[in-house]
C-alpha cells in the first residue's frame, strides 16, 4: 500500500490555509472557523491558521433549503481565470449545479467589486469573484457577494500545492452552500464503495473509495470485500473481507492504509456498521438459520449481544443521531420488515407495515428520516419515512436500487443502481431527499454498496 | 443457463482427465490421439456434478428444503460415504430480489440447512464447510422467475 498512501497523503493535505479577509462592515469571518481541525490526526507539512471564531453577527440565511428546492438560487460564477483557475470553476459550478438548489449563471468578471445591477437584472442572488494563481503552490482567493446589498459575506484565500485544487474547489461550494442556505454543505466530502469487476457470475468485489462527484477513484483492497461502512468521526472503513476461508471484519485506516481485524465472531460476521461516535461497530452474526445483531466496542474488543429472535434474520442496522436507538431489517415476523429498538437491544417495536419486503434501514444524520429499501412485485422502490413509521414517501423505482447511505447534513441520499441480465451495470447515484436531481457518479468500473464519509476535516 | 454451465464443467473434467492419462501412462510419444475417459473421475467435482447433482433449489425467500432438494442431499450423503477422502464447500445463493445484507443472511441461512441435512445423514461435520455469497453469484442472468429460481440455491463443490 505504499505508494498509495503517499498519493493519499499528499491528496488529502492542505498546506497552509487560509488567511481571513475582513468584510467592510461585516467584521471578521470564516465559514473555516473549523479550520483548527484541520490539523488534528495528520502529522507532518500541516499548517493550520485558526482563522478565528465565526462572526457572531453572522446574519441567517434568508433562503432555506425547501425554498431553493422550488426556486434554484441563480448564483454568479465567474471563470477562476486559466488553467487550474479553470478547473476549479468547472468543478464549484458542478457541485452546486448537482444540489438542484443553485443555478449558476456563468460570468468573465473574476476580481473587483462586481457590478450588481446587470445582475440584479438577471435576477442573481449572489456573486462570486474568484482567482487562481501559481503553478506548484497555488493561491486561490474567493468571495462570496450579496448582489442586493452589494455587500461581501465572505472572502478567503487558500495556499495549497496545486494537487489539491479539487478539494479547495469543494471547500469553497461548501462555504457559498452554508452562506446561503444557513447549513453544512457535503462537497468535500467522499463515498467509500464495493468496486465490481469481471464476469457478473463471480464478479471481482473490492474496496475502493472517490470523492463525492467520483473524482479521485482509488481501489484499496485487492481481495474480495463486501458492505463497507465509513467511520462517522475518523478516517477509516470497516467492511467484511473474503480473503480467508471464514469471512472477516477488518477496519481500513486511510490516512497509513493499514487494516487490521475486528475480532472474532462465533459465527459468520455480515456487514459492520458503525455508531455515531465512531466508538462501535453493530455486526450482524450469521450462526444456525438466523443472525442477530452483535455490537462491538472497538477499543476493548467487548462484545454484547442485542437481538435474540431464535432464528430470525436481523441485519442493516442504523443508530439515531444521538445514539440512543436502533433501526434495523429482520424477518422475525415472517418477511423482511424495519424495526426499532434500544441501543442497548432489547424488546423491538416493528416500523414498516407495506406490502413486500423492506431492508437497508438507514438513519439520517438530521434523526428526521429512514431511509430504507422496499421491494414488491419483483421491482426495487427508494424511500424515506419518519422515525415513528408514518410519513413513508417513495423517492426512485428500479430493477434494483439499494444500499442508500445519507450525505453528512441528510439532505441527499447516495445509492446503488443495478439493471438485471447479462451485461447488468450497477452504479451509485445520487438524489435529493425530496426524489429530485437523481443523477449518476461516473466511476471506472462497476460500483456497489455506497457509504457516505463525514464531512472532511 | 445452468445446461451450458454444467457443459463447461464437463469438458474441464475431460480435459483433466486427458491430463492423467498423460501421467499414469508416460507417454511421451504423443500420438494426440488419447483414449478417452469414460467419465468423470470418481471422487471429483465433475462426477457429483453430473452423476449425483451438486445443488439444491429454494423457494423465494425460503430456506426450507424441499423434496426434491433432500432427494439430492441424499445422493450426496451417499457419495460422500462412499469419498471419504473428499472435502466439501456448501455455498448459499440467492436471487436478486433482495437486499445485499439480507441476502447475505439468507445464503448463510441455506448453506447451513443443506450442512445440517448432510450431517444429520452422516457426513461429518469436519468435512463440510459452509459460506453464502447472497446475491453475487447468479448462475443465470436475467430477471423473471425462472431466472431467480435457478439462482436460488444451495451449491456443494469439492475443495
Amino acid at each position: 500500500m505504499g505508494s498509495t498512501r503517499d498519493t493519499y497523503l499528499s491528496g488529502r493535505q492542505l498546506n497552509a490555509l487560509n488567511e481571513i479577509f475582513g468584510a467592510p462592515g461585516l467584521g471578521r469571518r470564516s465559514l473555516l472557523g473549523g479550520g483548527a481541525v484541520l490539523g488534528a490526526g495528520l502529522a507532518g507539512g500541516m499548517i493550520v491558521t485558526p482563522s478565528g471564531a465565526q462572526a457572531a453577527d453572522a446574519p441567517a440565511a434568508e433562503i432555506t433549503v425547501d425554498q431553493a428546492r422550488t426556486a434554484p438560487i441563480p448564483i454568479v460564477i465567474p471563470s477562476f481565470g486559466p488553467g487550474v483557475g479553470e478547473q476549479i470553476t468547472g468543478v464549484l459550478t458542478d457541485d452546486l449545479s448537482n444540489t438542484g438548489l443553485f443555478k449558476v449563471i456563468p460570468s468573465s468578471a473574476n476580481s473587483g467589486t462586481p457590478d450588481f445591477a446587470p445582475y440584479k437584472a438577471m435576477g442573481a442572488r449572489a456573486a462570486v469573484t474568484g482567482t487562481a494563481s501559481g503553478s506548484g503552490t497555488v493561491r486561490v482567493e474567493f468571495r462570496l457577494w450579496d448582489v442586493l446589498t452589494g455587500q461581501q459575506i465572505q472572502g478567503t484565500a487558500y495556499t495549497t500545492s496545486a494537487a489539491n485544487w479539487r478539494r479547495i474547489a469543494h471547500i469553497i461550494g461548501d462555504v457559498i452552500y452554508q452562506r446561503m442556505l444557513g447549513e453544512k454543505g457535503y462537497f468535500d466530502t467522499r463515498i467509500g464503495l464495493i468496486s465490481r469487476s469481471g464476469s457478473i457470475h463471480a464478479p471481482r468485489m473490492r474496496l475502493a473509495v472517490m470523492d463525492q462527484d467520483g473524482a479521485n477513484y482509488r481501489v484499496l483492497s485487492s481481495s474480495q470485500t463486501k458492505l463497507p461502512s465509513f467511520n462517522p468521526v475518523r478516517d477509516q472503513i470497516a467492511f467484511l473481507s473474503y480473503a480467508t476461508a471464514v469471512p472477516r471484519i477488518y477496519i481500513f485506516d486511510l490516512a497509513t492504509g493499514r487494516q487490521h481485524i475486528l475480532g472474532d465472531f462465533n459465527g459468520v460476521p455480515l456487514g459492520p456498521h458503525y455508531s455515531p461516535d465512531g466508538g462501535t461497530i453493530i455486526v450482524p452474526v450469521a450462526r444456525g438459520s438466523g443472525s442477530e445483531l452483535y455490537s462491538v466496542n472497538i477499543a476493548s474488543g467487548a462484545k454484547r449481544q442485542l437481538t435474540s429472535s431464535g432464528g430470525a434474520i436481523n441485519v442493516s442496522p442504523s443508530f439515531s443521531p444521538d445514539g440512543s436507538q436502533i433501526v434495523f431489517n429482520s424477518d422475525r415476523g415472517g418477511s423482511p420488515a424495519l424495526y426499532i429498538m434500544s441501543a442497548s437491544g432489547g424488546a423491538a417495536r416493528r416500523l414498516s407495515y407495506g406490502s413486500g419486503n423492506y431492508g437497508d434501514s438507514v438513519w439520517s444524520p438530521r434523526g428526521d428520516l429512514i431511509g430504507f429499501t422496499r421491494i414488491a412485485g419483483g421491482q426495487f422502490s427508494l424511500g424515506v419515512m419518519n422515525p415513528d413509521g408514518t410519513g413513508e414517501r417513495i423517492m426512485t423505482q428500479g430493477y434494483t436500487v439499494e444500499s442508500p447511505t445519507f450525505c453528512p447534513n441528510g439532505r441527499v441520499l447516495a445509492f446503488c443502481r443495478r439493471t438485471g441480465g447479462e451485461n447488468g451495470s450497477a452504479r451509485i447515484h445520487t438524489i435529493d431527499i425530496t426524489g429530485f436531481h437523481e443523477h449518476a457518479i461516473a466511476t471506472p468500473e462497476g460500483a456497489s454498496s455506497p457509504t457516505w464519509s463525514p464531512l472532511n476535516v | 443457463m445452468r445446461l451450458k454451465l454444467i457443459g463447461t464443467l464437463a469438458v474441464a473434467a475431460l480435459l483433466a482427465g486427458c491430463a492423467n492419462d498423460h501421467a499414469n501412462t508416460g507417454a511421451a510419444t504423443g500420438t494426440g490421439a488419447a483414449v478417452q475417459p469414460s467419465g468423470p473421475v470418481p471422487g471429483s467435482e465433475a462426477d457429483l456434478v453430473a452423476n449425483v447433482g451438486d445443488r439444491v433449489f429454494f423457494d423465494l425467500n425460503q430456506s426450507g428444503l424441499t423434496s426434491d432438494a433432500k432427494a439430492t442431499l441424499d445422493k450426496q450423503a451417499d457419495w460422500l460415504a462412499k469419498y471419504p477422502q473428499v472435502t466439501v464447500q456448501i455455498a448459499g445463493n440467492c436471487d436478486d430480489r433482495g437486499t445485499e445484507e439480507y441476502n447475505l443472511a439468507l445464503g448463510q441461512r441455506r448453506a447451513n440447512a443443506a450442512h445440517d441435512y448432510l450431517t444429520a445423514k452422516g457426513a461429518a461435520g469436519s468435512r463440510m464447510t459452509t459460506i453464502s455469497y447472497g446475491k453475487d453469484r447468479p448462475t443465470a442472468t436475467g430477471d423473471g422467475e425462472d431466472v431467480w429460481s435457478q439462482n436460488r440455491n444451495a451449491v456443494t463443490s469439492v475443495q
